[in-house]
């Protein structure tokens, strides 16, 4: 066989595959979306569930999936990234880094079940959370943290050691260097592993069963005091997310319109998802943009 | 005997077990430049990379030995590495301007060194560019990104930016081997002209460079320094044996 053929033949393998991918993922999403989005509507988005009834929607749960993120985001970007930057910049190369290493490899295959179960028994039990959203940002961020250290390690490490050199030359302190050369050019892909870890945030529902809890208490959006205990903005109380509504109206939903509330669910979810994805994208962009100048 | 800026003494290099660099003693004058020659791995640019303890960020590297500036001994355990590598700037083989817009490449150490009147930032940068010959050609883009830049301007925009901390001492790299001959001849040109302030050291595979742009030039073999002298003399007259050979071509 000549080096042309092969060279075709592997060329049109390569060709399918991603064109396999790219159907799969355009087939589900389409299937989803045409299923779920004749039943979006502002009323479905806004209103609470019906347990027996038709009609309810999901506000309370979109409500509560987005604050989760927000919470657990707060808890993690700084954590992992100082962790990251730790790990690739200060960490010195022996015996207990490359542990830490391992550690945080382990870390991140964990199944979410059992890092839910963790949460119920450390954060839930021992800390006496109970059902909070405070015990499911905590159970996720322990979820999330191997990834955003991960990701800020790898950014961080592939920028050229040229540049590191270039600002220490100019007596830069090492700390100023890593804030002002080094981790703007790292931010796109540290932007990038914070969106992965937020989608995982955001469709998570095994490890938040035990720790966020499977119920949403009577909520006043009129109370924006995060220490009432009716306030949405509240961090103790406990808070069924979209991601968890949709697995427990799937397994013993009472209304009618079951199926077709899981099915709208889940496309406001993945809707979410996509418009997450993109917007933090060009926010990533445009900053990158003002940092390096860039056109 | 003119001034002098810098001298090392039994200056040794260590990568793990390997010795790259063995007990150099040598001696810069100001407003001289030195070149170092010899052939690949032989330890010029390791040596260079000790001056300003840039090996500090390598690890597994170890310096041993003493470096003199200004009457301190720049290797004593106490120095302050920060301040120190103010008083030296440095240029490498690959142009590596931030990833920032022209301005800043040059305002970003002064500001951070405390200078923060816009104007006098101006100053710096206008006065920086102009002595390395790039002001005309980048004074209406000073917002656009330095990544924009030839290649040539690239490496003229580092050596701006290594004046800004205004240094004694300039250690250059191999900062032409990437450049293209026109570029190369304005580096060349750049050097003889910062030669009337500061004492530059530079390391350079071209022979033909070394012999145009230094005073006294460094024959490195192994990480000894074979020989030191006058440049004229190395290279029409040299003491040693293997520096006539590798100036001749006939290895290295």
């Amino acid at each position: 066989m000549s080096a042309k053929t092969a060279d075709r033949i592997a060329l049109s393998v390569i060709i399918a595959v991603a064109g396999i991918i790219m159907l799969v993922l355009a087939a589900l999403l389409g299937y989803l979306l045409y299923r779920g989005l004749s039943h979006v509507s502002w009323h479905f988005l806004t209103s609470v569930p019906q347990p027996f009834r038709k009609g309810g929607g999901i506000g309370p749960q979109l409500f509560n999936s987005l604050f989760l993120l927000v919470l657990t985001m707060i808890i993690t970007i700084p954590l992992g990234i100082g962790a990251g930057i730790y790990m690739s910049e200060y960490a010195k190369p022996n015996r207990l880094t490359n542990f830490i290493r391992l550690v945080v490899e382990v870390l991140s295959s964990f199944p979410s079940i059992v890092v839910g179960l963790f949460g119920l028994l450390v954060f839930v039990n021992l800390f006496h959370l109970k059902y909070s959203l405070a015990a499911g940002a905590l159970a996720l961020t322990v979820f999330n943290l191997p990834l955003m250290v991960r990701v800020t390690e790898q950014a961080l490490r592939s920028v050229p050691q040229s540049q590191k050199e270039a600002g220490l030359a100019l007596g830069l302190s090492r700390w100023k260097t890593i804030r002002s050369i080094m981790l703007p050019m790292a931010f796109p892909a540290i932007m990038t592993g914070t969106i992965l870890a937020a989608g995982r945030v955001f469709g998570e529902a095994a490890a938040l069963l035990f720790t966020a809890g499977m119920t949403t208490p009577r909520l006043d959006f009129t109370d924006w005091n995060p220490f009432h205990s009716t306030s949405p903005l509240n961090p103790f109380r406990p808070a069924e997310t979209l991601a968890v509504h949709i697995w427990k109206i799937n397994a013993e939903g009472r209304a009618p319109d079951a199926p077709e509330i899981a099915a709208g669910a889940s496309a406001v979810l993945i809707i979410i998802v996509l418009l997450f994805n993109f917007g933090a994208r060009a926010l990533g962009r445009a900053i990158y943009r003002k940092f390096t100048a860039t056109k | 005997m003119s001034e002098m800026a810098m001298y090392t003494k039994d200056l040794s290099v260590y990568y793990g077990e390997k010795q790259a660099i063995k007990k150099v003693s040598m001696d810069f004058a100001a407003r001289e430049v030195i070149a170092l020659i010899g052939p690949s791995g032989c330890g010029k640019s390791t040596f260079l990379r000790s001056l300003n303890r840039m090996n500090d960020v390598i690890a597994g590297a170890r310096v041993e030995g003493e470096i003199w500036i200004n009457g301190r001994n720049i290797n004593a355990p106490d120095t302050d590495v920060v301040r120190l590598r103010q008083n030296i700037g440095m240029v490498w083989q690959k142009p590596n301007p931030f990833h920032k817009s022209i301005y800043e490449n040059i305002a970003f150490g002064p500001r951070y060194h405390g200078i923060r009147d816009k104007r006098k930032l101006d100053e710096i940068v206008e006065s920086c560019l102009r002595k390395t010959a790039l002001w005309d050609e980048v004074k209406d883009r000073l917002k656009g990104s330095a990544l924009a830049l030839s290649g040539g301007q690239q490496q003229r925009l580092c050596i701006a930016r290594s004046l800004t901390v205004q240094p004694s001492i300039l250690l250059m790299d191999e900062p032409a081997s990437a450049l293209d001959p026109v570029s190369t001849a304005k580096i060349e040109e750049l050097i003889a002209e910062l030669k009337k302030e500061y004492c530059i050291v530079i390391v350079t595979h071209n022979m033909y460079q070394a012999a145009r742009v230094s005073d006294k030039t460094g024959f490195f073999l192994m990480g000894d320094l074979v020989e030191y002298d006058d440049t004229q003399k190395i290279f029409t007259n040299p003491s040693q044996r293997s520096t006539d050979d590798y100036i001749s071509g006939r290895f290295g």
